[in-house]
């Protein structure tokens, strides 16, 4: 019987393979060949494609590059959201590998964010780190840990440190058993049906009566419509690092278990496939 | 640590317990009695019922309570009819005790009392000292009395044999009365009734002392208890100064009581010697104006009630001063207290009449915090409601209650039956008058408070007219109306409580009150505070059976004697939950593990298909973030290599990064600084063997072994800066030790478990060349990584059944998880971890030396050692200075005299020699100036490991059957010794309940401390007395076999331990040495002799395979360092069982090793190189080592010598 802790292992060392391709528009001096890479899911874009961006330099002019932005099927990526997030919204039942364009040309600034440093990343990594510890233990476990150990949780990152990472992230999915849970669940509901970009409110992973909840029980409060009906045909897929958990599972298990490592439970409401 | 009860009697005198386990008073399982009083401690429980006669509950086990009669018959030798049993005018009897003065013929010996039944006839022991005697078992001497032998000699004029026989205690978790006395005064009907006194003396076993009080005042001690004799042997009257109502008894010295008039009295003088005590002295009353009317006393604490309700704390007790000082108020009122183990403390309310305990009682704040009250419900109503509601929903209409009736029509018979007997006026004691008596008592329980309780009520109970009838006529007619009321009720409120906990709620049972006895007003509010009142409404009318049940239930007494828990204990008794909600809760909870396994299962499967698809056939892309060195780096200090060895500040950093084999490797570097040049220290992290925890008091250290360094017995010694960091750093070093080795998650059903001299717990996974022939793994480069938990020892098998024993003795079995202790996070798994806790004592000597003004004193002589010290005598230790262990450990006992010192001791605990250094004895003679005692003091750690504690036996030894991996043994054969020494048999132990479910208890003659069995069932075992034992026709079929054939022991040895492989058997003796059994066939598994391997052994374990592997007390370097040390005998075949020499691995500071579980037979490899090369390797490292021990190679050599000898041409090197 496989542990619990080969799901955190198999959660971190979750790759995407993605071809990327240099957009048509952009002038090169010459073809530029597409580049292939296996993208960490829990990574952000921005962090791993370094050699993309070294690739395509080799065919283009200095002057010609501005900072590098990614689309899928005309869509600009976020780099703030983890990979496997932007694969499963946006690329989920579709054939891999994953083409994603490249672009360096007209920096799309209503959709993303600048990126300009790995700093930008780690801020807003350990910023979600940090409120979904507010939503955890009131922030006192993030609080209390030392600047180094931040830091090791950025590099285990970074370097794709299993080990060094978990070895201070354990500590912030520490929960008193009397409690049963966190005080509330770090989690976002993304769908592309909507405009809003995630929805995210305060949710209990038990009741007030001690009883567990579970992902149905959230889905039922945050997005009802998710929740397939008894008698029903099953309208949305619901995707965490691109499985289909039952809707039985313990939320906080879920919590423990399948978050990013920015410590969010970040959960995809996506239309059922037509064919 | 296992449940244990706490117990109660309601208003109406039924007992109940509440399991520290458990969520619900259930009520006790021999329910015919009702009862006023009880004292309880952890065996047993004491009762005055009704009668006012006392009654005894030992609770059952799978160990019977078994006391050996015994007899000698002596004879004489004449020239005419040999020896006969004409004895001469002069001499003893010819059936007599041991020391011929009294005459007790087999007939003679009657059963003490009717819950005693024989076990067997008599029969002859054939056993003296350890050795078996010629048939008959006669033991021969010059004359009565003398030195008997058993050798029949020329001169031998007299000889005697001894007989047996056991009596058995039969009548357990039943309530059986304590039979009235014969002789001496007869003391009147009791009144209060309290036990303790456990830890003044353990001699004899299970010794407690039991205090009464009659109605008249007077007080009684009862003579005589401990384990073999529950019951006890005879009242004797205890003279007061006045007249007694109660009585407490702590479980040591304190033992206070109150009188009549309100004040207190203590009993002084309490001793090993005397646990009578000798005197009393009376101390006042908490309260000027009203007296004490209730005091309840602990180890270091009394409490008591004043007859106004209120509680009072008494300040200063101590061992020294029974009495204390002063009294403080306390919060809350109440009808009693009770303090139980750990001093911890229980009360009746005066408001609500529950059950409360004390909260935030610990050693330094023994008055405690806050009163919390118990809120559980009780088993017999939740079986009522529930067994209504299905019933009723089934359409049957007299369901639950249907018992309730039929026993109360049974007391009818029986009261109108005592009615003729009374007219009889049968006046004694005879058990049919007894159980008149009791039936006549209204179900009150007579305690002053209650009846004054009964009292205040404008509604008397008929029943005080004595009048039988009356209620009995009640009770026929009105519960059948309840019933019914009941019923409908229920079926009403079926539908609408289906959601919830509708059912308990409490409003319909008020309205189903109320419509049966209209009158009563009090019915309504279900508010806490009228309660108490309705209930005690509800009582007087006589209809406790009914409506008892609806409210929270009323206590008159409670007793926590037998309750081990103390502050930090986690119970679940104070969620209010009633019968049916809780219910609810252990249905959701029982449904649980099946939902788990699908959600979970379904994720994995998820996750692994998810892998395939969008990793598979994508291997050849590059990977976006390049593997890259990562370096962890810390500040510590380093015991360093060379002379004078001290701690000297290093860097100390691991850099881990890939290995060509996708394993993670790296590197542990230790910068230091030597003659101001900058050096480094390194060592791969894939030749680490074991890391090894060395916490202190003062210091932070682990130990890093190579197998290099193993060889030199010199590891890296650092130390760290604070625990935290330390255990940082070993969870950190494990996890990359594992992962370079690729080891993940539990350890294999092979694996070789061994434990340290500090409790730790290591595992090894053994290399299919482990046991290869001629070249096995050496054994130093064995890999061990730690297992949470703290055990003295662990025996497995190759099933993966896995038992562990504490130095508390208490049984664990392994729940196949990993990890626990200090790595959390990753180095364990989530499941099967459960917190642990070991008790282990601590000693320290106290010294004196005799002079001729003051005898003996603390003034030694300017070369002495330290007047408090340890056992060498080279380390001061007083009681202040001494801490415990480690910082994981803690006091959980103060300084006492241990009188189980070896050699013995004087009744003060001394022991006496010329001078120190020497061998002590127990008695003091003209040429002792000298003389030691020693101290003990329990502490206890609190860990968390892969290991479930097997509930209730205490262990001394087990041993589990060696077996082949594909093994299809259905149920594996366990057996286990008990730290009382009797022989056990476990029962249903299986792959799938690796627990098994319960002990069979073989009988013997004496008590053991070893066994072992072997593949083929052959089942050894060693006596106490250092005799062997083998265990005839033990089968699969016959778990427990049939008879002892004893085996005589090497000539003056006594054998310590046992271990049994496939067919090799190898003893250890007490002087450490190893023994062979030569001469085993199928047909005569006993062996013909015992063949001598080596010395210098301390444990041997013996395998499926026959592989044998020991714990050394020394081998090469200093003898500190090597002393327990793995060792492997090589050279071991099928024709050649006692191999040629010894491999040396891990050590020192191991305890225990077991390789039972490894039955993985080496892969055969023909070479044609000759098998000296192996030979002469090892004959050279135990060269090597007795050239580098130095100092110590005197010591060291002897095992080396041995093999060298043994080895024969490796001498020659």
């Amino acid at each position: 019987m496989a542990d619990d802790k080969d799901v955190l292992r198999d959660v971190w060392f979750g790759r995407i393979p993605t071809s990327f391709t240099l957009y048509q528009d952009e002038i090169t001096e010459r073809e530029a060949d597409p580049y292939y890479l296996l993208l960490p899911r829990v990574s952000y874009l921005t962090l791993v494609t370094d050699k993309v961006k070294k690739h395509f330099q080799k065919v283009m002019k200095q002057e010609d590059m501005g900072e590098m932005w990614l689309e899928y099927e005309g869509t600009p990526l976020k780099w703030h959201y983890p990979i496997g997030l932007l694969f499963d919204l946006h690329a989920s039942n579709t054939a891999l590998p994953w083409n994603i364009t490249v672009h360096f040309k007209n920096f799309p600034e209503k959709d993303l964010l600048h990126c300009t440093s790995n700093y930008v990343i780690e801020a807003h990594f350990m910023s979600c780190i940090k409120e979904a510890d507010v939503l955890k233990h009131k922030g006192q476990v993030i609080n209390e840990m030392q600047k180094k150990d931040h830091k090791q949780l950025w590099m285990g990152l970074q370097n794709d440190k299993f080990d060094q990472f978990w070895a201070i992230n354990r500590k912030l999915m520490e929960y008193s058993v009397e409690e049963g849970g966190f005080r509330y669940i770090p989690f976002r509901i993304y769908q592309t049906t909507s405009d809003r970009p995630f929805i995210q409110k305060l949710f209990r992973p038990v009741t007030a009566e001690g009883q567990t909840h579970t992902l149905g029980d959230l889905l039922k409060e945050m997005f009802s419509a998710a929740v397939t009906p008894n008698d029903g045909e099953k309208k949305y897929q619901v995707v965490i690092h691109g499985i289909e958990p039952v809707l039985e599972t313990p939320l906080q298990w879920l919590s423990e278990h399948l978050s990013y490592p920015d410590n969010f439970l970040h959960i995809i409401v996506i239309p059922m496939p037509t064919d | 640590m296992p449940s244990s009860l706490l117990w109660a009697v309601d208003v109406y005198g039924r007992v109940y317990t509440l399991s520290t386990a458990g969520q619900c008073w259930e009520l006790c399982k021999d329910a015919h009695l009702e009862f006023k009083r009880l004292t309880s401690v952890q065996q047993c429980c004491w009762g005055i019922a009704g009668d006012h006669q006392v009654y005894l509950y030992v609770h059952s086990s799978d160990v019977p309570i078994r006391y050996q009669e015994e007899t000698y018959e002596n004879q004489r030798w004449n020239p005419v009819d040999r020896f006969c049993e004409k004895l001469l005018p002069s001499d003893r009897w010819q059936w007599s005790d041991v020391t011929g003065l009294k005459h007790q013929p087999l007939d003679s010996f009657r059963l003490p009392s009717e819950h005693w039944e024989w076990e067997a006839d008599w029969y002859v022991d054939e056993n003296i000292d350890g050795e078996p005697t010629e048939k008959g078992g006669w033991t021969y001497a010059i004359d009565f009395p003398a030195t008997y032998t058993k050798d029949k000699k020329w001169n031998s004029c007299v000889r005697r044999r001894r007989w047996i026989r056991y009596r058995r205690y039969k009548s357990r978790d039943t309530w059986a009365k304590i039979p009235s006395q014969d002789d001496g005064p007869l003391p009147d009907p009791f009144s209060d009734i309290s036990a303790g006194g456990w830890e003044i003396t353990d001699e004899p076993r299970g010794r407690l002392s039991l205090w009464a009080v009659s109605l008249q005042g007077k007080m009684w001690y009862r003579e005589g208890i401990h384990h073999h004799n529950p019951e006890g042997s005879m009242w004797t009257e205890v003279t007061t100064p006045g007249e007694v109502v109660q009585i407490s008894c702590g479980p040591s010295d304190l033992v206070w009581a109150v009188l009549w008039e309100g004040q207190l009295l203590v009993r002084e003088g309490i001793s090993r010697e005397n646990p009578k005590g000798s005197s009393w002295v009376v101390v006042d009353s908490p309260s000027t104006e009203v007296g004490a009317i209730h005091v309840a006393v602990g180890i270091n604490v009394v409490w008591a009630v004043t007859k106004d309700r209120k509680v009072w704390f008494r300040r200063g007790i101590n061992s020294h001063n029974p009495c204390g000082t002063g009294w403080i108020g306390m919060v809350g009122e109440m009808v009693m207290v009770n303090v139980g183990l750990n001093d911890q403390v229980w009360g009746i309310s005066c408001e609500d009449r529950a059950v409360y305990i004390r909260q935030g009682v610990t050693s330094s704040e023994l008055s405690g915090k806050t009163w919390r009250a118990i809120a559980v419900a009780r088993d017999d109503d939740r079986s009522r409601s529930g067994s209504a509601n299905s019933l009723a929903s089934a359409g049957c209409f007299f369901s639950g209650e249907v018992r309730v009736q039929s026993q109360s029509s049974v007391m009818n018979d029986a009261e109108s039956s005592s009615e003729t007997e009374r007219s009889q006026a049968a006046q004694s004691t005879s058990l049919t008058h007894a159980d008149a008596m009791k039936r006549r008592i209204p179900k009150v329980t007579s305690d002053s408070f209650i009846s004054e309780l009964v009292s205040d009520k404008e509604r008397k109970p008929d029943r005080d007219g004595r009048d039988g009838q009356t209620p009995s006529i009640q009770e026929d007619g009105a519960p059948q109306e309840q019933a019914s009321a009941d019923q409908e009720t229920s079926v009403e409120l079926l539908p609408q409580s289906s959601g919830q906990q509708g059912a308990r709620d409490p409003k319909w049972s008020n309205v189903d009150l109320e419509e049966a006895q209209p009158p009563l007003p009090a019915a309504a509010s279900d508010t806490t505070e009228t309660s108490s009142l309705s209930s005690v409404a509800t009582y007087n009318l006589g209809m406790e059976e009914q409506y008892g049940v609806d409210e929270h239930p009323l206590w008159a007494w409670v007793s926590g004697g037998g309750c081990a828990m103390d502050s930090h204990t986690h119970l679940n008794w104070f969620s209010a939950s009633t019968g049916v909600s809780s219910s609810v809760q252990s249905m959701s909870l029982s449904i649980t593990p099946a939902q788990t396994a699908a959600w979970r299962k379904q994720i994995f499967e998820q996750l692994s298909e998810r892998s395939k698809r969008e990793m598979e056939n994508f291997k050849h892309y590059e990977q976006a973030i390049e593997q890259s060195v990562w370096v962890k780096k810390g500040n510590m200090q380093w015991w360093r290599d060379w002379k004078p060895n001290k701690w000297i500040d290093v860097r100390f950093a691991l850099e881990q990064f890939s290995g060509t084999d996708g394993n993670r490797d790296g590197i542990l570097f230790i910068y230091y600084t030597f003659n101001d040049e900058k050096k480094y220290l390194h060592a791969f992290i894939n030749e680490i063997t074991v890391l090894v925890p060395v916490l202190n008091d003062t210091k932070h250290t682990f130990a890093i072994y190579t197998p290099e360094r193993t060889k030199q017995r010199w590891p890296i010694w650092l130390t760290a800066a604070t625990e935290q960091e330390m255990h940082d750093w070993l969870a950190l070093l494990n996890l990359s030790c594992c992962d370079s080795r690729g080891i993940h998650g539990a350890p294999c059903k092979q694996a070789i478990w061994s434990t340290t001299c500090k409790g730790d717990i290591y595992v090894c996974e053994p290399a299919p060349n482990l046991e290869a022939v001629p070249y096995p793994l050496p054994c130093d480069q064995m890999f061990w990584r730690q297992i949470g938990g703290h055990l003295r020892l662990v025996e497995s098998n190759s099933l993966g059944i896995v038992w562990g024993i504490g130095y508390d003795h208490t049984a664990w079995v392994y729940t196949g998880g990993y990890g626990g202790g200090f790595s959390q996070g990753l180095g364990s798994s989530t499941d099967n971890i459960h917190t642990q806790t070991d008790v282990k004592s601590v000693y320290i000597y106290e010294n004196q030396r005799w002079n001729p003004v003051t005898g003996y004193s603390s003034r030694g002589l300017p070369t002495d050692r330290y007047m408090w010290s340890d056992v060498s005598g080279l380390q001061e230790c007083t009681k202040a200075s001494t801490k415990p262990p480690s910082p994981q450990w803690t006091w959980v006992s103060d300084w006492c005299i241990d009188y189980n010192t070896s050699g013995g001791t004087d009744r003060e605990g001394w022991q006496y020699a010329a001078d120190f250094p020497a061998t002590y004895h127990g008695y003091k003679t003209m040429k002792d100036f000298v003389r030691r005692r020693r101290w003990a003091r329990k502490c206890k750690i609190t860990t968390t490991g892969p290991w479930l504690e097997v509930p209730p036996i205490a262990l001394w030894d087990l041993t589990i059957l060696p077996c082949s991996s594909q093994s299809s043994v259905e149920e594996v054969s366990l057996w286990g010794i008990s730290n009382k020494g009797d022989v056990l048999c476990r029962i249903g132990v299986t792959q799938q309940s690796p627990a098994g479910t319960s002990w069979l208890h073989v009988g013997t003659d004496q008590p053991f401390k070893s066994i072992s069995i072997g593949g083929g069932y052959q089942v050894w075992a060693i006596a106490r007395d250092g005799s062997t034992f083998y265990r005839g026709s033990v089968s699969a079929q016959n778990p427990a076999g049939d008879c002892w054939y004893h085996i005589p022991s090497p000539p003056r040895q006594k054998l310590k331990q046992v271990s049994v492989g496939r067919t090799s058997v190898y003893v250890v003796d007490e002087n450490s040495n190893l023994w062979y059994r030569q001469g085993l066939t199928p047909s005569y598994p006993q062996g013909s002799s015992w063949e001598h391997i080596s010395n210098n052994v301390r444990r041997v374990s013996v395998g499926p395979l026959d592989q044998v592997w020991i714990i050394a007390d020394k081998v090469q370097g200093s003898h500190s360092l090597s002393c327990g040390t793995v060792c492997h005998r090589v050279g071991v075949q099928p024709m050649e069982p006692k191999g040629q020499s010894w491999d040396y691995g891990i050590g020192g500071g191991w305890e225990h090793i077991t390789i039972r579980g490894n039955s993985q037979e080496a892969p055969r490899i023909v070479m044609p190189v000759p098998a000296e090369n192996t030979l002469e390797k090892k004959g050279r490292v135990a060269e090597e080592g007795g050239e580098g021990g130095g100092r110590t190679a005197s010591i060291s050599s002897v095992l080396c010598i041995k093999e060298e000898e043994l080895n024969g041409n490796a001498v020659s090197c």
